[in-house]
């Protein structure tokens, strides 16, 4: 059966042209970056190339971006890298109670650690409070760290103006912007942004290699101790090919970016105004305006989102669900809870995460099928039976 | 999440759905906040279980589980019916998942339910002797939200 991908914030399928440039440094350019004969040279030198480039692209210097192995890497170097590095001039730290996990976590381990972890409240559409910011700011807030765009709902924060609160009390402000490189324009002075995280797999690059910008000046420890790689901020021999692929993606995704997210907002509004006409009890979860383009958060009253996740496979369809049972903890998304969902609706989430690959046609397959399921789910729900026994 | 082929097979063409209009005992389980409700419907002629109907709001594995229970004791008497373990249940299914063995308990616990409902019904018992009969238990012994709370 053919897959009909609509996960494309979970990850997204490699660009022919990506794999392209990559092969030969997987092939024939085998060379060890640091080596000194010309082999190692010419790995070297694509490194660098793309360095370059990414540089160019977040107005920034090539001197501040660092390869990592993604995301959750790029994050845990920010935070412990920072707070370890700082904690002379003190050990609070702010973020948001939607952060991925990466963020959560590595703040729950420093917290073990002795620093002290504020965070901050979203409101019913997910924006963190920009007056609760100012007023949890402390003496000894060291760090600053909220998500550029939220993965589950597709809510952009305002960056520039958290960067500016940051900065107005000389602290350092960190993104996860895992969700928001390859899909919106960053531009890391006018953002006010000091350091962010990226991940090539979320623009059509391959897995396991991300980027971390630090503004140079910023004191941060090394993760991961060894060789002199990466200006000694990231040891590990240089996994070359990814780079590559890294650059080409990111290339080929701020190339028509308008065109293409505007492409992937009509599908993602058509996704939306059909499935507002054709099923009743639902609601939109997330930002309406201040939202990426491909992202569609919905939730389906009285049904649990596993079993509608497990009846989209069968037909081949790729999604997602905030549901305790696909989060593989017991309580569903933290982040729908953070909204203020009560635990039911968001057990009954589906996230469909619309990419550069996906047509109209594959749109209304999934409309009409989960038109079909959901009714079939609800009929046999108690709740729904319930419901519909107390609207009579 | 590895499902079995039987799971599969269950949540994707789930036996018995539906309710009972004049149902001789109606069980129900679990709660929203779980993610998972259970509600059991059961026919009881002459003492013996003739139709089943289900109703499930969950994920795979809890349907899968409500489904296969219902084929299981349809047609049992009630004494037979109440020694139906989730272990059974889980082995008719090939295996569940580990995170998932806790969503079993709820079709052993909403047919004791339903049983029990139907000997309130048939007033012939004190509710200490069909507590006790129908080994009814504080809703959700194993629901881990009741574990961290």
């Amino acid at each position: 059966m053919k897959n009909i991908y609509f996960d494309n914030a979970a990850t997204t399928r490699i660009d022919d042209k990506v794999l392209e440039k990559m092969l030969p440094y997987l092939k024939e350019n085998y060379g060890n970056a640091s080596a000194i004969y010309k082999l190692g040279k010419e790995s070297h030198k694509a490194i660098e190339e793309v360095r370059n480039f990414i540089a160019e692209t977040f107005n920034c210097n090539k001197d501040e971006i660092y390869f990592t192995s993604g995301g959750s890497e790029s994050d845990n170097t920010a935070l412990k890298g920072i707070a370890y590095a700082n904690k002379d001039k003190g050990k609070h730290i702010i973020t948001s109670k939607i952060e991925h996990p990466a963020i959560l976590e590595t703040c729950k381990q420093l917290s073990k650690d002795g620093f002290d972890i504020t965070y901050l409240n979203v409101d019913e559409n997910g924006i963190v409070d920009l007056e609760e910011l100012k007023s949890s700011i402390r003496e000894d807030t060291i760090l600053i760290s909220v998500m550029f765009a939220n993965n589950e709902i597709g809510t952009i924060e305002p960056i520039k103006e958290i960067g500016k609160i940051a900065h107005e009390h000389g602290i350092i402000f960190h993104t996860d912007a895992v969700q928001a490189v390859g899909t919106i324009k960053i531009d890391v002075e006018k953002m006010n942004i000091d350091s962010f995280s990226a991940s090539a797999h979320k623009f059509h690059g391959p897995k396991g290699i991300g980027i971390l910008y630090m503004k140079k000046g910023i004191k941060f420890n090394p993760l991961i101790a060894g060789g002199h790689q990466e200006k000694s901020k990231r040891a590990g021999t240089e996994n070359v090919a990814s780079i590559v692929g890294l650059g080409e993606a990111l290339k080929i995704a701020y190339e028509n970016l308008e065109e293409k997210n505007k492409k992937i907002k009509e599908l993602r509004d058509y996704y939306f105004k059909e499935v507002e006409k054709r099923i009743p009890y639902i609601k939109m979860n997330g930002d309406l305006k201040n939202r990426l383009p491909g992202n569609a958060n919905i939730s389906f009253r009285f049904i649990e989102g596993e079993g509608l996740l497990l009846n989209l496979d069968n037909i081949g369809i790729c999604a997602s669900s905030g549901s305790a049972c696909t989060s593989g903890s017991l309580d569903p998304s933290h982040v729908l809870l953070a909204i203020g969902l009560p635990h039911e609706i968001a057990h009954g989430s589906l996230r469909i995460s619309i990419g550069k690959y996906n047509t109209k046609e594959e749109v209304d397959y999934l409309i009409d099928n989960l038109v079909e399921i959901v009714e079939r789910l609800r009929n046999m729900s108690p709740l729904y039976e319930e419901f519909l026994e107390e609207e009579k | 999440m590895d499902y079995s082929e039987k799971v599969i097979d269950h949540y994707t063409h789930p036996r018995n759905v539906g309710e009972i209009e004049d149902a001789s005992g109606i069980g129900k389980v679990g709660n929203p906040v779980c993610g998972d409700i259970m509600k059991i419907y059961i026919k009881v002629e002459d003492n013996i279980i003739t139709d089943v109907k289900f109703k499930t709001f969950g994920c795979g594995a809890a349907i899968a589980t409500s489904s296969i229970s219902t084929e299981l004791i349809k047609g049992l008497t009630l004494e037979k019916a109440l020694e139906l373990k989730n272990g059974d249940v889980v082995d008719k299914l090939d295996g569940l998942p580990p995170v998932k063995i806790h969503c079993s308990l709820l079709a052993e616990e909403a047919i004791h339910e339903a049983i029990a409902d139907y000997y309130r019904k048939e007033g012939k018992m004190t509710e200490e002797e069909i507590v006790k009969k129908c080994n009814l238990k504080p809703h959700h012994d194993a629901c881990p939200h009741k574990i961290k709370e």
